[in-house]
C-alpha cells in the first residue's frame, strides 16, 4: 500500500478545508474528547430540531485522519434520528475495527478513509469523532 | 546454523552457537563498518527503501553477538539458576552471574550485590518508589522530580505519594530545554526525602548535570534516583563517581534484549528496604507463618529471573565497551547537531530542547504536518522516527504542543541517513500543505 492510497486527494481536502470546522465557544461545547496517545483534541457541538440532527459544528486539533474522518462525519449527521445516527456510528466503528463490511453506496466518501483500516495504530484517530458524536446524543438526552 | 540434509538423523548433540564474526574492535571506529554486525540495518522496507533507523531512543538494535547468544542459551545452556544442582543448571548459574558483574564493572558499581536485574527502567523505579517509598515516607515528606520526566519515573511517585500523603514538587524545565537549577536548590530546601530525576531527556536531549544535583539533595539530606535510560546506552556513567543512591536503565535501549534491566542500590539503603516482589527465589526461611528474606540481590529478584535477557545484556555491555563509550557519546551528539542543521534548514520547522550538552534525541515540530501524519509519511520512505508525546504529556504541555516528532541517533547512524530525512520532511511538507 503506497502512502497516497492512504491520504487519498478526498481525504487531504477534508483535512485542508474540514467542513463544519470553526471555534466554538466554551458555552456551547458538548463533548471534549482528548486521544491521549498522540494528542488529538476534539471538541464538538450538536442540536437537535424536530427529531432530527440539525447541525453539527466541530474545532481542534489533529492529524490529517482524525480531521478529516471528523468532517466526513459532520456532513453525515445532518439530517438523520439520533438513532439513524447512533447506528450509522456503529456501523462506521465496526468498518473501521475491520468487523463488517459496508457497501460503496453507505460509505461514499468515507471510502477514502478504508486504507486507515491497515493500519491498526491509526483507527483510533478515523473513530474518535464519531465517538464524540455518540456522546453528544447521550448529553442530548435524544 | 546446521546445514544438515532432511534425511540425516537429527544432531544428539545441541548444535554450537553461530560464530558472530562480528566488525567491532576490528580496526577504529568507523559506523559503516560497524553496522555490518546489524542485519536488521540492511533491510529494505515498503519495497526497495533502505531502512534507516532514527529511533534509538525508544530502543536500539541488536548486533547478532548479542542474537547470537540468545539462540545459544536457548540451545546448549538453558536451566533455572540458583537451585538446580545439575551441569546446565551450574552453567546457566554462572552465566547470570557473569553478566552481572560485568553490568557492575560497566556502571562502576562497588559490588555486585548491589546490581538488581528488573525487566527495565520502568520496573527499577516502582521498585524503589514502591519498597523505599511506601515505608519511609511519612505525611508532609516531598519528593523532587522535574518537569522533563518520563512517565516512568512520574507516575510511580504519583502513587507512593497518594498513599503516604507525601507531596510532589517538580524542577520548571527552563525555555532552552535546560532544568532551573536555582528553583531545584530552592526546592530542596524543604522537607525532601528523594530526589529522582533524569540524566537525560528522552524528549529534549537535555544532558542534566546530575553529580552535581545529586551532591545538592545528599546536602538536603534527601536520597537520590537517577534515571538513566537514556545515559547509560551512550555514555560513559559511574555510579560511584555520581554517588547517587539509585540508578535505573533497561537493557533494550543499549543493544540488549527486551524484558531485561537494571536497578542498581547503594548497599546500605537495599538492605534496609523491604522486597517489592515476593514469592520464589527471594527468601531465606520459610514457614507457613513467616518468612525470611535473601540476601542481596536475590531480595530484589523474585521468581525465575531473564536469565537469557540478562546474558544478552552482558554481551550488548561487551561491544558497547568494544566500541567505547566515550566514542558514542562525542559521535551521537556530533550526528544530533548534524541533524539539527538539517532539520533547521526546512521552513517552518521548530527543534525543541537547545541545551549546550546534549545527546542523540533531537524532536521537532513541522508546521502545519500532525506529528503521526508525518511519521507514516516518511516511513513510506524506510524513515524510522518517532511521533507522539513520548510518555512525556507534562512536558508536551510545557511545550506548548500535543505531540512532537523526534529522531534520535545512534552510533551505526549515518549522516545520509539524515539527509534523506530532511529530504522527506520536505515532501511531506508538501503533501500536508494547507490551502493547497
Amino acid at each position: 500500500m503506497e502512502v497516497d492510497d492512504l491520504y487519498q486527494d478526498i481525504l487531504l481536502d477534508h483535512f485542508k478545508h474540514p467542513r463544519h470546522f470553526q471555534p466554538l465557544a466554551d458555552g456551547e461545547v458538548l463533548v471534549d474528547e482528548e486521544n491521549p496517545t498522540c494528542g488529538d483534541h476534539i471538541r464538538l457541538t450538536a442540536r437537535v430540531e424536530n427529531g432530527r440532527i440539525a447541525d453539527v459544528r466541530f474545532d481542534g486539533k489533529g492529524c490529517a485522519i482524525s480531521l478529516a474522518s471528523a468532517s466526513m462525519m459532520s456532513e453525515r449527521m445532518p439530517g438523520l434520528t439520533p438513532d439513524e445516527a447512533r447506528r450509522r456510528i456503529a456501523d462506521y466503528v465496526a468498518f473501521m475495527r475491520g468487523e463488517k463490511e459496508l457497501d460503496e453506496g453507505t460509505l461514499g466518501d468515507l471510502a477514502a478513509l478504508a486504507g486507515v483500516r491497515q493500519f491498526p495504530l491509526r483507527v483510533k484517530c478515523a473513530t474518535m469523532s464519531w465517538h464524540a458524536m455518540d456522546k453528544a446524543l447521550k448529553k442530548l438526552g435524544v | 546454523m546446521s546445514n544438515t540434509s532432511s534425511s540425516s538423523p537429527p544432531p544428539l548433540v545441541p548444535p554450537v552457537a553461530c560464530v558472530c564474526n562480528e566488525q567491532v574492535g576490528a580496526g577504529p571506529f568507523d559506523p559503516r563498518r560497524l553496522r555490518q554486525d546489524f542485519p536488521i540495518l540492511a533491510l529494505t522496507v515498503h519495497g526497495d527503501k533502505t531502512l534507516a533507523y532514527l529511533d534509538n531512543a525508544a530502543t536500539t538494535q541488536k548486533p547478532a553477538s548479542v542474537v547470537c547468544v540468545l539462540c545459544e542459551y536457548y540451545q546448549a545452556c538453558n536451566a533455572n539458576v540458583h537451585r538446580s544442582i545439575h551441569y546446565l543448571g551450574e552453567q546457566a548459574t554462572q552465566r547470570f552471574e557473569e553478566a552481572r558483574k560485568k553490568i557492575q564493572r560497566f556502571i562502576g558499581a562497588p559490588s555486585e550485590r548491589s546490581v538488581i536485574f528488573t525487566r527495565g527502567t520502568t520496573e527499577s523505579i516502582n521498585v524503589v518508589a514502591s519498597a523505599w517509598g511506601r515505608r519511609s515516607l511519612k505525611p508532609g515528606d516531598e519528593i523532587v522530580l522535574t518537569g522533563m520526566e518520563h512517565h516512568s519515573n512520574l507516575v510511580p511517585w504519583q502513587l507512593v505519594a497518594k498513599e503516604t500523603g507525601a507531596r510532589l514538587k517538580f524542577v520548571p524545565v527552563l525555555d532552552d530545554g535546560t532544568l532551573d537549577l536555582e528553583a531545584y536548590e530552592r526546592l530542596l530546601k524543604g522537607r525532601v526525602r528523594m530526589a529522582a530525576f533524569t540524566h537525560i531527556s528522552n524528549v529534549l536531549g537535555t544532558v542534566n548535570p546530575v553529580k552535581r544535583m545529586t551532591a545538592l539533595a545528599h546536602a538536603a539530606g534527601a536520597l537520590v534516583l537517577v534515571d538513566a535510560a537514556q545515559s547509560v546506552p551512550n555514555r560513559p556513567v559511574s555510579v560511584t563517581d555520581l554517588d547517587c543512591d539509585f540508578l535505573a536503565f533497561s537493557g533494550h535501549k543499549m543493544l540488549g534484549p527486551t524484558g531485561i534491566g537494571v536497578l542498581y542500590g547503594r548497599l546500605e539503603v537495599l538492605e534496609r528496604m523491604e522486597p517489592f516482589l515476593t514469592g520464589g527465589e527471594m527468601i531465606s526461611r520459610v514457614t507457613l507463618e513467616d518468612s525470611t528474606w535473601a540476601d542481596l540481590p536475590q531480595k530484589f529478584e523474585a521468581g525465575t529471573p531473564h536469565v537469557s535477557g540478562a546474558i544478552g545484556l552482558g554481551v550488548a555491555v561487551d561491544y558497547l565497551q568494544r566500541v567505547g563509550m566515550e566514542t558514542i557519546r562525542d559521535y551521537d551528539e556530533r550526528l544530533a547537531r548534524y541533524a539539527i542543521g538539517r532539520l533547521e534548514q526546512i521552513p517552518g520547522v521548530r527543534i525543541f530542547g537547545r541545551a549546550p550538552e546534549r545527546s542523540g534525541a533531537v524532536s521537532f515540530e513541522v508546521e502545519g504536518v500532525h506529528p503521526h501524519d508525518l511519521a507514516q509519511f516518511i516511513d513510506r520512505d524506510g524513515i524510522a522516527i518517532r511521533a507522539g508525546h513520548l510518555c512525556a504529556q507534562p512536558l508536551m504541555k510545557r511545550l506548548g504542543v500535543p505531540a512532537v516528532s523526534r529522531a534520535s541517533v545512534y552510533f551505526y547512524n549515518l549522516e545520509e541517513e539524515l539527509d534523506r530525512l530532511a529530504q522527506s520532511i520536505l515532501k511531506a511538507k508538501e503533501f500536508f500543505r494547507h490551502g493547497s
